[in-house]
């Protein structure tokens, strides 16, 4: 059988001693899971070392893992793929980041992932009339938040978080996901509730900064950051909710943006995203936010010239495609969790790894606004 | 010292809904678990959940199905009680948020499953157990004042009082490893069940059969320990679980030879006929040689409709993808029988109550007897559900105007002793653990399997009376309090070690064939002498105390089982 490191990131708070590596050689067969050398390091070199693990199936959501950096289920990464992606041909294996280690790969979830996951009102509010069996609702609608639901709490996207890491009250990709399992959900009653809280939360909705490190790292395809730009559109498209962070503004000034310029006019975004330049809310966030410009001008992100006149213009075909969508009676949603048709060729979800499941010939689905 | 009216140990999909409805009755709760309640195994149900809820369908029907299932072992009037009481649940577990697949109509739907005269099983794509316990768990997470929820700890002992009732536990802190003694006027076990005692086995690591362990070490009966499902369609080495919704959506089973071999065992209900039905028929091709050189037969997804997999059977097209290098949905994949579910468990009547006063049992650790010598399919989440609501129901009841009674000192000191002494063992007084864990899953596999003899099943006892002694040499290396899981590792070493003996004794002594019990040297079934359970003690001795219980039948006299 072939032979793999596993370099491992120790911490033991019954010793004192700082945090450290050690090296561990397994021989184990490729296809076998980083979770199998670490438990076969357990069995026969060293039983103290710390991990959470149960199902080795990718459905207990314990044993989530840095390896090599990236956040990954232990037991879903196949050592094989795991040393292609280790670059000097040494496995390592650390805790998962944002989250306090408590013993070797071991986190304290409950401080950070589960307090954030119970401050968004995790468990459904009947919507009145609760029916004497059960609610009748639109099958789509249940399989549209079975995507949500197929979170198995591993905090991986958590991990990864780059917002967490900066603004560390940030609810952040899971709890949103939840979230979102409530607000798609057509019996619960306190959609609008559940939004504007969200939506005014410092910390909230409008804080996740796109980078799609949490979609990257999910295993179960659940794409949290998805989850929110949805809770996004469904609180300002559908219910109009105008935050005091400036996301609904900023939203709208964005849209707006590219519908003129076809391509971004940042000069613009920023005062628009405050209500507009002669706004009196605009005037501090400019003055707020020259250091930032001054920065960016010495870097060249942008010149004096591009910034004040911005030489693009939205080319027709961007036209056409705001006047088709402005034309349509309803908001469209893609599911992009449950694909492929009968007759397609292609494997949906060949093109990327485990946690590719959006890539191709998805189905659009009609998601009426929120009856 | 902490007080609860309930304490619950366990925090699957029984313990969690025995934790809602004490609660829901006004008694106090604590619900603790040796892992965080949403990484329980009740996880790994994937098809999912049974009832008659339709009104085509009837109670009725769904309890014969399952009378006939369990091999007429199974107590009726047990199964009429969960059969009867299926619709509401899955109405309760609507309303609570579980969101179950739903038909054209906005209607609850159904798929087919095994063993079942209707399709009657209601479902969350194949994440059913999933959706389930994390519903319940959003659950507990509204009732959190009423419960109080001890995630990531161990019980090591229950605790009687003088006149023998079950009145709290000790157990241990995981996180800091501080040993704490709880006291309770009810408790309820649901700790699952003990496939980890077989490997491979579908069951996850923390399946070590601790509760079963527990009652039986204070004299608590276990009943109908010899009935251990191998489930039809797992994959070879890791026994990960390929959901029997897959032959419920349309999957066919092929040997090497390409013949659809159930035809032979099963004419009419062929894939779906019971799982002792269909694991025996795959084992038999395997042994006469009709299967694939890797010892397995072939089952065929590309039958379903490939959006329907998509849709419905989404965990197993990424399970073939990400455990066997399949794409599901253009090739078979090689499946086997594995080790899967224990019908046995700690013998309790209708309302989870065992004869220890005060001590319950809920769930895969429990047999009140509703699955008898083989479990359906869709069943077993019922099973937890049902009887998990009915322990909390009764456990509340019986607290309420009791005094609250105070668990001893002294067993706290003796857990403590014991627990150290393990610790301080030098490495290489003996085995390792992990050696002896090892050996007795690969023994259980080969010797307490689909197929058994007596000579086999000597064997068996004589290996575990071994290694039971070699487990009070054995050592570990972790000497620390933080998250030793090593020390936990040889606790529940001990545990697999007195749930597989009395698996092998009792397989010993039913010297005939009914469910998943076929042995080889009495292939028949004979319900002369052994339409009765067979129920093992401690009772103070070195091996377990061999008794037997008669057989509750209510309405279906015991026929001939054919599918």
């Amino acid at each position: 059988m072939p032979e793999y490191v596993l370099r491992i990131r120790r911490y033991s708070p019954d010793t004192g001693a700082a945090a450290r590596w050690q090296d561990f050689t397994v021989d184990l067969e490729p296809h076998q899971s980083v979770l199998d050398g670490l438990l076969q390091i357990r069995d026969r070199q060293d039983g103290s070392v710390g991990i959470r693990s149960s199902c080795q199936a990718a459905i207990c959501g314990s044993c989530g893992v840095r390896i090599n950096g990236r956040p990954h289920l232990a037991c879903h990464t196949h050592l094989e793929s795991a040393l292609g992606t280790s670059g000097d041909g040494i496995i390592t294996v650390e805790p998962m980041g944002n989250m306090p280690v408590l013993k070797d790969l071991i986190v304290d979830m409950d401080a950070v992932h589960w307090k954030k996951i119970k401050r968004v009102t995790p468990w459904l509010v009947n919507s009145e009339p609760v029916p004497e069996r059960e609610y009748v609702v639109p099958a789509q609608s249940m399989l549209d938040i079975t995507q949500s639901m197929a979170c198995i709490q591993c905090g991986c996207c958590v991990s990864d978080c780059l917002s967490m890491e900066v603004d560390p009250l940030f609810i952040g990709p899971a709890a949103l996901a939840k979230a979102y399992r409530f607000v798609g959900d057509p019996r619960d009653g306190e959609h609008p509730a559940r939004l504007k809280d969200l939506a005014q939360d410092p910390h909230g909705m409008y804080d996740c900064t796109h980078c799609f490190n949490c979609i990257e790292a999910c295993p179960k395809g659940v794409a949290p950051m998805n989850q929110i730009m949805r809770l996004r559109r469904i609180a300002s498209a559908d219910y109009g909710i105008e935050d005091d962070n400036n996301g609904y503004r900023h939203e709208h000034a964005f849209v707006r943006n590219i519908e003129r310029n076809g391509l971004l006019h940042e000069a613009d975004l920023l005062p628009d995203s405050y209500g507009g330049k002669f706004h009196p809310r605009a005037v501090p966030a400019l003055v707020g936010s020259l250091p930032a410009i001054v920065k960016a001008l010495m870097r060249r992100k942008v010149t004096l010239g591009k910034a004040l006149g911005h030489p693009h213009k939205a080319p027709d075909d961007v036209k056409r495609i705001f006047k088709v969508v402005h034309q349509r009676p309803e908001r469209r949603e893609l599911n992009l969790y449950v694909t492929g048709t009968e007759d397609e060729d292609e494997p949906t979800y060949a093109r990327g790894g485990p946690t590719d499941g959006s890539s191709a010939g998805h189905t659009p689905a009609e998601r009426s606004p929120n009856a | 010292m902490p007080a609860h009216d309930v304490l619950i140990i366990g925090a699957g999909l029984a313990g969690q809904r025995a934790a809602l409805a004490a609660a829901g009755a006004g008694a106090t709760v604590a619900i603790m678990s040796k892992v965080h309640p949403v990484r329980s195994h009740s996880n790994a149900a994937a098809g999912g959940i049974n009832a008659a809820l339709n009104p085509e369908d009837s109670w009725e029907s769904h309890a014969f199905d399952t009378v006939k299932g369990s091999d007429y072992l199974g107590d009726q009037d047990a199964i009429e009680v969960m059969c009867r009481e299926a619709p509401d649940e899955i109405l309760w577990l609507e309303h609570a948020g579980v969101t179950f697949h739903r038909n054209d109509e906005g209607l609850l739907g159904t798929r087919a499953f095994g063993g079942a005269s209707a399709a009657r099983t209601y479902y969350v794509a194949d994440i059913t157990g999933q959706a389930l316990l994390h519903v319940l768990y959003e659950q507990m997470m509204k009732h959190h004042r009423q419960i109080d929820s001890y995630e990531e700890w161990f019980v090591t002992a229950l605790v009687q009082d003088d006149s023998g009732a079950c009145c709290g536990c000790v157990c241990r802190n995981i996180r800091d490893g501080s040993m704490q003694l709880f006291s309770a006027k009810s408790v309820i076990l649901a700790t699952g069940g003990s496939g980890q005692c077989f490997k491979p086995t579908t069951n996850a690591l923390i399946c070590t059969g601790d509760g079963m362990a527990h009652a039986y070490r204070i004299g608590a009966p276990l009943m109908d320990m010899e009935m251990i499902q191998y489930h039809p369609t797992t994959l070879s080495g890791t026994g990960i679980l390929i959901t029997e919704g897959a032959r419920g959506e349309g999957a066919h089973l092929y040997n090497a030879l390409g013949e659809r071999f159930m035809e032979k065992y099963a004419p009419n209900k062929m894939e779906l006929a019971s799982r002792d039905v269909v694991s025996r028929a795959e084992q038999t091709e395997i042994n006469e040689g009709r299967g694939f050189p890797d010892g397995t037969v072939a089952l065929d997804i590309t039958k379903v409709p490939r959006k329907r997999t998509l849709e419905a059977l989404r965990e197993i097209v990424n399970i073939g993808r990400d455990f066997a290098g399949v794409d599901i949905t253009r090739e078979p994949i090689h499946i086997l029988p594995g080790q899967h579910y224990i019908m046995g468990g700690v013998k309790t009547d209708v309302w989870g109550a065992t004869p220890v006063p005060g001590l319950y049992a809920a769930g895969e650790v429990a047999c009140v007897s509703v699955h008898g010598g083989n479990r359906l399919g869709a069943n077993s989440l019922l099973d937890t559900l049902i009887f998990g609501r009915r322990a909390g129901e009764h456990a509340a009841e019986r607290a309420r105007g009791m005094r609250m009674p105070k668990a001893s000192e002294a067993s706290l000191q003796d857990e403590r002793r014991a627990i150290n002494a393990i610790v301080r063992r030098e490495r290489g007084s003996g085995r390792r653990v992990s050696e002896i864990k090892l050996e007795l899953g690969t023994m259980m596999n080969q010797n307490c399997a689909v197929y058994r003899d007596h000579e086999g099943l000597m064997e068996a006892h004589e290996i575990i009376r071994r290694l039971k002694e070699e487990a009070k040499t054995a050592y570990i290396d972790d000497r620390g309090t933080v998250f030793n899981q090593d020390v936990l590792g040889a606790l529940e070493l001990g545990y697999m070690l007195d749930v597989a003996e009395c698996n092998v004794v009792a397989a010993l002594v039913r010297r005939e064939s009914r469910g998943a019990q076929y042995r080889l040297d009495f292939p028949e079934r004979n319900d002369a002498d052994w339409l009765k359970h067979v129920v093992l003690t401690a009772d103070g001795a070195d091996v377990p105390k061999i008794s037997a219980s008669p057989v509750a039948i209510t309405q279906w006299q015991p026929g001939v089982r054919s599918y």
